[in-house]
């Protein structure tokens, strides 16, 4: 069920990688080659330690959500979606993350609970990151 | 003694806030943004027993065309010092801190501060450029300044135990203290259930948790010890100033507290006063949250425990544990151009005036502290401290 809009996203010279991996269904994160930091979003230097030396790697995919809010009324693209839910969702890697729950009733998100990565094609050659509750 | 040059340098006692105006209205269908500036500019000279010519340095924000550009082309004035430091709503507490260390400096001795907007009926939106997390963040939904702080509630209730009822005691307390203000936007106090009965806008966050959206503007004064005395009415000393910007740390962002953790201990060490030495607080108040947060930052009681602090009237000036935002605050008052900052001075000076309304002076306020919050507590913020005294403080 992906009942939400898939706007697409702004991509810039920096970001191309990271969006053109989420066509293949990989959640690409930079790892800083100096300091051993995740480094997210995407970005041309470490925000730690300032090093221009950025690896790559795919995120497990795992995360819980941190925080959320079901927004009841909006103007935008989504306005016809409402409620959903925008949450941050700390990824088993580290970094939280601002996306969408899906997959759910959004009474039914709670702080703490365990999630998985989905991916919404955009139609523009990349594709939403969002995540679903995980199964049990 | 040190060399020149050396010496920690300070703004306590180096400025006043000599003038203040809130301008009266809150829709302003017939004014154009230049129109309100020059309202306001007018309306702060005055009050101060100043003109536009004396003014020799302008501040503003980022959204008043070119900034001091175009302020300083529509006043028709030619200042020596200028300053556009964009921090949202914050902006402005930032510009009195800015002033009083430039007048320390020597490069100014009168410094006009003025903010003017119309979002309730014309201002085109402020088009922002891009920021580089741009593709990361705005694709999700979220269209406004609820969406983001309804994230920072949730969290804080998550962690804190914090509830809505708690959050709307702040509400409750600026409605109370709106009803003495004749110009207040929304002049009828409320009920807690009033607020929870409002609707949801972004959980856990309700209407009546959040501002006003008003026309409208306000402007600051800030002058030189030397033209304080030669001006002889009260006004407020500067005492001290902090800022600080938090954002989402790569990827670590706490939503559970505010740049005040830093902005605060800054101003309080410059004007060398504590918690305990503040009479009046005006909190910046976008949201409920935002209020909840700031105290805990600011250290009126600890962390976590401002669901507690706000409980049993204690915003209620003028005896409450810290009576705030007593002209009614953005949540009840006004909020002009979605920007709360001046009239958080602009009230903060009233009160060490003894100027407020009658029912909600403080007795005998000496020394008063001021907070801004610009942009969003779910992303990226900026956070000033102002710490202001009576004229001999």
């Amino acid at each position: 069920m992906n009942r939400l809009p898939t706007p697409a996203p702004v991509v810039t010279p920096t970001t191309q990688a990271f969006w053109d991996a989420t066509s293949e269904g990989r959640f690409m994160l930079q790892h800083c080659v100096a300091c051993d930091a995740v480094v997210w979003f995407p970005r041309n230097h470490c925000p730690e330690c300032f090093s221009p030396e950025l690896s790559t790697f795919d995120c497990s995919g795992h995360g819980t959500v941190y925080s959320y809010t079901v927004i009841r009324k909006v103007a935008n693209a989504y306005k016809e979606a409402t409620p959903f839910v925008v949450a941050y969702v700390e990824l088993k890697e580290g970094p939280r993350i601002m996306t969408n729950i899906v997959d759910c009733a959004p009474e039914d998100v709670s702080v703490g609970m365990a999630v998985t990565l989905v991916f919404h094609d955009t139609g523009a050659g990349n594709a939403l990151y969002r995540f679903r509750p995980t199964s049990q | 003694m040190q060399p020149r040059g050396t010496e920690p340098m300070s703004i306590r006692g180096a400025a006043y806030v000599a003038g203040i105006y809130e301008h009266p209205g809150r829709d302003l269908p017939t004014h154009t943004i230049w129109d309100i500036h020059t309202e306001v500019a007018m309306g702060a000279l005055a009050d101060a027993g100043l003109s536009m010519g004396d003014v020799d340095a302008l501040f503003c924000d980022g959204t008043a065309g070119f900034g001091v550009l175009t302020l300083c082309d529509h006043f028709g004035i030619r200042p020596k010092y200028v300053d556009s430091t964009e921090t949202g709503g914050s902006s402005y507490l930032a510009h009195v801190g800015h002033a009083a260390a430039a007048i320390a400096a020597g490069k100014c001795s009168v410094a006009l501060i003025t903010l003017a907007g119309k979002p309730r009926t014309g201002s085109p939106p402020v088009q922002w450029a891009q920021g580089p997390e741009s593709g990361f963040e705005s694709v999700w939904g979220m269209a406004g300044a609820p969406h983001s702080y309804a994230l920072a509630a949730q969290r804080h209730m998550y962690e804190f135990g914090t509830t809505s009822a708690q959050l709307a005691e702040i509400k409750v307390a600026a409605s109370t203290h709106a009803q003495y203000n004749s110009n207040a936007f929304l002049k009828n106090v409320v009920t807690v259930d009033e607020v929870l009965n409002s609707p949801l806008v972004a959980d856990p966050l309700h209407r009546l948790d959040c501002c006003v959206v008003t026309d409208g503007g306000g402007a600051l004064v800030v002058v030189s010890p030397e033209i304080a005395k030669k001006l002889g009415k009260t006004q407020a000393k500067v005492l001290g100033h902090g800022e600080a910007v938090k954002h989402t740390n790569n990827g670590r962002i706490d939503l559970t507290y505010t740049g005040a953790v830093w902005s605060g201990p800054l101003a309080f060490e410059e004007a060398g006063v504590s918690v305990a030495d503040i009479d009046y607080a005006s909190i910046y108040d976008s949201f409920t949250i935002t209020v909840l947060q700031t105290i805990e930052d600011l250290g009126f009681c600890e962390k976590g425990k401002g669901g507690e602090f706000v409980m049993d009237g204690a915003l209620i000036a003028p005896f409450g544990r810290l009576p705030f935002n007593t002209d009614g605050g953005g949540l009840s008052n006004n909020h002009p151009s979605n920007r709360g900052g001046i009239t958080k001075v602009i009230e903060a000076v009233r009160q060490l005036r003894g100027e407020a309304h009658p029912a909600v002076q403080v007795p005998d306020c000496q020394i008063a502290l001021a907070h801004g919050t610009g942009g969003s507590l779910g992303s990226r913020h900026g956070s000033v401290t102002l710490i202001l005294g009576q004229h001999d403080a």
